[in-house]
């Protein structure tokens, strides 16, 4: 597991690349364009979403300053040099030029150096398990990918919900992911990453809302006859109709507790949300920990072989 | 006795998989019905399929990918129909077990029963003949190797009516492709076909390039090769290279499956995310082997039918070589988003821009090869220039892809299906069939029709926008693949327009089948009676078409590295030899189809658990390729007086086409 400070650098990055103020305005355009389209990544409802959408724009921009060259060229140097076009130069025998070739290598060079710091730089400050910079403390979710629905636990609150997550907006969401036995992909389209579920292993991902609303989540990673159901919807509430929601959790009846995690690890298919006023402790690590052999995993629990035995 | 198998594993209540099986049934009996009926067994045993010449096994190896090209085509569209209807409530028309099934044949049979055996068709029809040799290294090794592809194809074929297909995705990524999780045979055909048909693969790779390295025509040092030639030795290295490597993870794949051993389950210290490194070690250079061959093809076209050397060669062959070595670099930018640290996938996400540096090279030179030539549009150049546009694009959305931060959005989105397919049908397919186009005659002795051959190519370029287009725009509204239906209302309209697309893509695959028959029929008016229809520039043009069984008479000497076009501007194309010499030739064999009849049966038995059937396979396997080593009839001379014959009819010909006709004459004066 790798720890980073909270990166309070990340936000300032970002503003340096409006700086550009060409491509700025450039991209504003793009976006307000795109976003005349409600396409949900660039419509997003979070900040990394934001910094994905505008590292999205600047590299097809970047790139697009060769491509629609090239392509242009292709068109013209092919109608232009056409077999019936007698006027057009001939040179039957010309087949090199130093100059031009170091202008076609030099091109592509100069584009992927200014890919490659744009990459190195965004790859480390988007970073999934970079904890994000934020005055308020972050919400901790245990998610658990099941066969085909989503369980989510609140450690601190010590409650679950299936199918539906909330969470309160402009906190940080701290992700930590697994699966129960097969792998999926954990994304929220509108907020921004996604990052894979594993069983036996554990991954994280940090993610925000800015404001309130709700936007859909789902498996992005094809699990099996279940997959196309595997969707969940988030609710970002305000923090104090989210205080609220966890109350009211917590005066429910319902109980997450050992053998009710055996059942609700069973198959099935287009379950609708359902929530636990509490939750065993530990289940999470006992889910992550289950297949390995010195550990104590939860008895009982599941596990692939034995239950195509059965 | 017969292990799993039994009655109950024929799919009887799927009717659309009954009506397939009667349509593959009616047409398998009419065919066999026609050979029989025109008393075509004898030789289609003596001529086809005991031929060890390169060219007919080239041939057949295209002939295995158009046939399988019906089928993942005919896949992809029931896909596309399913999700446009499958919107909103409405669950379609195929049940989630049989769409999984669809998608993953669709990636299995493009990959490798279609984009595999086109290239590995091309070279095996082209590289001989550039290189000035008789035929490839191991003439019985090429024929295994072919037989063994058709082995797997019939196998995954066979998958739809006996039993089922894997319902993992094209990798079948454990967990889910473990036991526990996929418990019918599925897998294990996916398996047992990719096991067959990757070693044909292999054993064509080393085939082919100890052909490139040893059987050059004495004076065509590497830097006289023609640049397809390049492409196929950089493409046969990285076969050689990677293919080892996917044996070995299906391998250990099996040994889970059928040892109950845990290389990649959950349980017993076994680890899915290794099966997802070997797996797209394999992966990512396997798409170069397949792009490589057509940025060849693309170049020799380019060049012939802008009647100028390519530009820049050198540049090509150090891109391609560039593009060999760095594809083994990138292959974790399949998994961006499985936790790896921000150091690992910015050194990924680099090293795959990079290599869309010397990919960006090729373009240029392909476009300063147009700069000031005189460009004809025959349909091969249609197919070259529609590439080069939908490449960049493809290329574009290749390195957006590499770019983590963008990926980790984008990551197994219809953007990304979008993105291969763009590449995928924008070059390997495109080449491959500008490739069939441009070097047709040479293998049949005459060209294809001209105009359903643009039509072909209009549909294949209007459909594929069509089809393909609408999936970024759905990949940036967050849709991810694989999905057999769906409640998101904007979906729709976009799904609707790529199934239009695909049926546009499927008037273009009609149109090649009407082209091949119009250019069968009218095969008298379109015989290429010089040899060279395209006034083109390398040495397979040399000879006649269609190119005799031992290609040369006479090996050439070679002194330029366009030999043809020097020796047409030097006078010396066509020249008759003074006195020919006996040609040492191979001998056709039905070792090969026998040998990958056995392997086949052996996959079968593997599949169903058949044990006695699978030793008996085996031990016929190991016996058959045993004794054929023995075996020293292998070989024959043709006489000189024989080869004389045949080369004197050709020049005769050749009289009354050139005073019509020249080939080169027409050609205008340097500038």
């Amino acid at each position: 597991m790798r720890h980073y400070p909270p990166n309070f650098a990340r936000i300032s990055r970002y503003r340096s690349y409006s700086s550009l103020s060409p491509l700025r305005w450039a991209t504003v355009g793009v976006t307000t364009l795109l976003a005349g389209c409600h396409l949900a990544l660039f419509a997003p409802g979070g900040d990394i979403g934001v910094q994905e959408r505008h590292l999205i724009i600047v590299s097809l921009a970047l790139m697009l300053s060769v491509v629609i060259p090239v392509i242009a060229l292709t068109f013209l140097f092919c109608w232009r040099y056409r077999a019936t076009n007698k006027r057009a130069t001939y040179a039957p025998t010309w087949a090199h030029s130093t100059t031009i070739e170091w202008v076609v290598w030099g091109i592509p060079c100069v584009i992927v150096l200014f890919l490659a710091v744009l990459i190195w730089g965004t790859t480390h400050s988007l970073d999934p398990y970079r904890p994000l910079a934020s005055k308020t403390p972050p919400v901790r979710v245990q998610v658990v990918a099941l066969n085909w629905k989503w369980l989510f636990i609140y450690p601190d609150y010590r409650i679950a919900t299936v199918n539906q997550l909330v969470v309160p907006a402009k906190t940080p969401i701290d992700f930590e992911l697994t699966a129960d036995s097969i792998m999926n992909s954990f994304f929220i389209p509108r907020l921004g990453s996604q990052v894979y579920a594993m069983a036996g292993m554990q991954t994280q991902l940090h993610l925000i809302a800015d404001q309130a609303g709700t936007y859909r989540g789902m498996s992005s990673a094809f699990s099996g006859p279940g997959f196309s159901d595997m969707h969940f919807e988030v609710k970002a509430t305000s923090e104090a109709d989210f205080r609220a929601w966890v109350a009211s959790a917590r005066n429910g009846s319902n109980k997450l507790t050992h053998d009710g995690y055996l059942a609700l690890a069973k198959p099935s298919v287009n379950s609708s949300p359902m929530f636990y006023a509490s939750v065993e402790d530990g289940l999470f690590e006992q889910v992550v920990n289950q297949y390995m052999p010195g550990m104590k995993g939860m008895p009982g629990m599941h596990n692939a072989m034995t239950q195509a035995k059965e | 006795m017969l292990g799993r198998l039994g009655l109950d594993a024929i799919p009887y209540n799927e009717p659309i998989i009954m009506g397939t099986l009667l349509v593959v049934a009616v047409l398998g009996a009419a065919l066999l019905g026609v050979v029989t009926y025109y008393r075509k067994w004898a030789y289609l045993w003596r001529e086809w399929l005991t031929s060890v010449d390169h060219k007919r096994i080239g041939a057949m190896y295209i002939i295995l990918a158009l046939v399988m090209l019906l089928r993942g085509f005919a896949d992809a569209i029931m896909m596309r129909a399913q999700q446009a209807i499958a919107d909103s409530g409405h669950a379609g028309y195929l049940p989630p077990h049989h769409y999984d099934q669809i998608f993953t044949a669709h990636g299995v049979i493009m990959i490798f029963f279609v984009a595999t055996p086109l290239i590995l068709g091309l070279m095996n029809v082209v590289v001989p003949l550039q290189i000035g040799a008789r035929d490839v290294a191991f003439p019985f090794l090429n024929q295994l190797s072919f037989w063994l592809s058709v082995a797997g194809a019939v196998l995954v074929m066979m998958s739809m009516f006996v039993g089922d297909f894997a319902a993992t995705g094209w990798v079948a990524y454990p967990p889910l492709s473990e036991l526990g999780y996929s418990p019918t045979v599925g897998v294990d055909y996916y398996i047992w076909s990719l096991q067959v048909s990757g070693l044909g693969t292999l054993l064509t790779g080393i085939n082919l390039l100890v052909t490139i390295l040893r059987m050059r025509a004495p004076g065509m040092n590497l830097m006289k090769m023609p640049v397809f030639t390049w492409t196929a030795l950089i493409t046969n290295i990285l076969i050689i290279a990677v293919f080892p490597v996917l044996t070995a993870t299906l391998a250990l794949l099996s040994a889970d499956r059928y040892l109950g051993m845990h290389f990649f389950t959950n349980e017993g210290g076994g680890n899915a995310m290794m099966y997802i490194n070997l797996i797209w070690v394999w992966g990512h250079p396997e798409v170069y082997i397949l792009i490589l061959p057509c940025f060849g093809a693309f170049s020799e076209i380019i060049a012939t039918f802008s009647g100028k050397p390519l530009f820049g060669y050198k540049s090509m062959v150090y891109a391609t070589s560039a593009i060999g070595v760095l594809s083994f670099f990138v292959w974790l930018h399949h998994f961006f988003t499985m936790g790896s640290g921000a150091n690992v996938n910015a050194f990924f996400g680099i090293m795959t821009s990079i290599i869309s540096i010397p990919t960006g090279v090729k373009l240029f030179n392909w476009l300063f090869t147009m700069f000031r030539g005189r460009v004809r549009y025959h349909s091969a150049t249609l197919w070259t220039i529609g590439f080069m546009g939908c490449f960049a694009i493809g290329g574009m959305t290749g390195v957006l892809l590499a770019v983590p931060g963008a990926d980790f959005v984008l990551h197994n989105s219809l953007f990304l299906v979008a993105h291969f397919h763009n590449v995928i049908i924008g070059g390997v397919v495109f080449g491959s069939l500008a490739g069939i186009s441009f070097w047709f005659p040479k293998v049949f002795g005459f060209t294809l029709d001209e105009r359903w051959g643009k039509i072909a190519c209009w549909c294949w370029q209007i459909g594929f926008y069509l089809a393909f287009m609408p999936l970024y725009v759905l990949g940036f509204d967050g849709m991810t693949r694989r999905m057999n239906h769906y409640d998101n209302p904007d979906w729709h309209p976009w799904l609707v327009v790529a199934l239009c697309g695909a049926v546009v893509i499927g008037l273009g695959i009609l149109a090649m089948g009407v082209q091949l028959i119009v250019s069968i029929r009218h095969r008298g008016e379109n015989r290429d009676l010089s040899g060279d229809p395209w006034d083109a520039r390398s040495l397979e043009w040399s000879t006649s078409s269609p190119a005799p069984f031992y290609n040369f008479a006479v090996i050439p000497t070679i002194t330029s590295l366009e030999q043809h076009w020097e020796n047409k501007l030097t006078g010396r194309a066509y020249l008759k030899p003074e006195h020919y010499e006996p040609i040492h030739m191979p001998r056709n064999t039905g070792d090969g189809v026998l040998i990958a009849t056995w392997s086949f049966v052996l996959c079968f038995a593997l599949v169903w658990h058949i044990w006695p059937l699978a030793m008996l396979m085996l031990a016929a396997v190991i016996v058959h390729f045993i004794a054929r080593t023995y075996n020293r009839n292998t070989d024959y001379y043709v006489p000189a007086s024989e080869v004389a014959r045949i080369e004197n009819e050709r020049y005769a010909r050749l009289v009354r086409v050139t005073q019509v006709q020249r080939p080169s004459s027409s050609r205008p004066k340097a500038a």
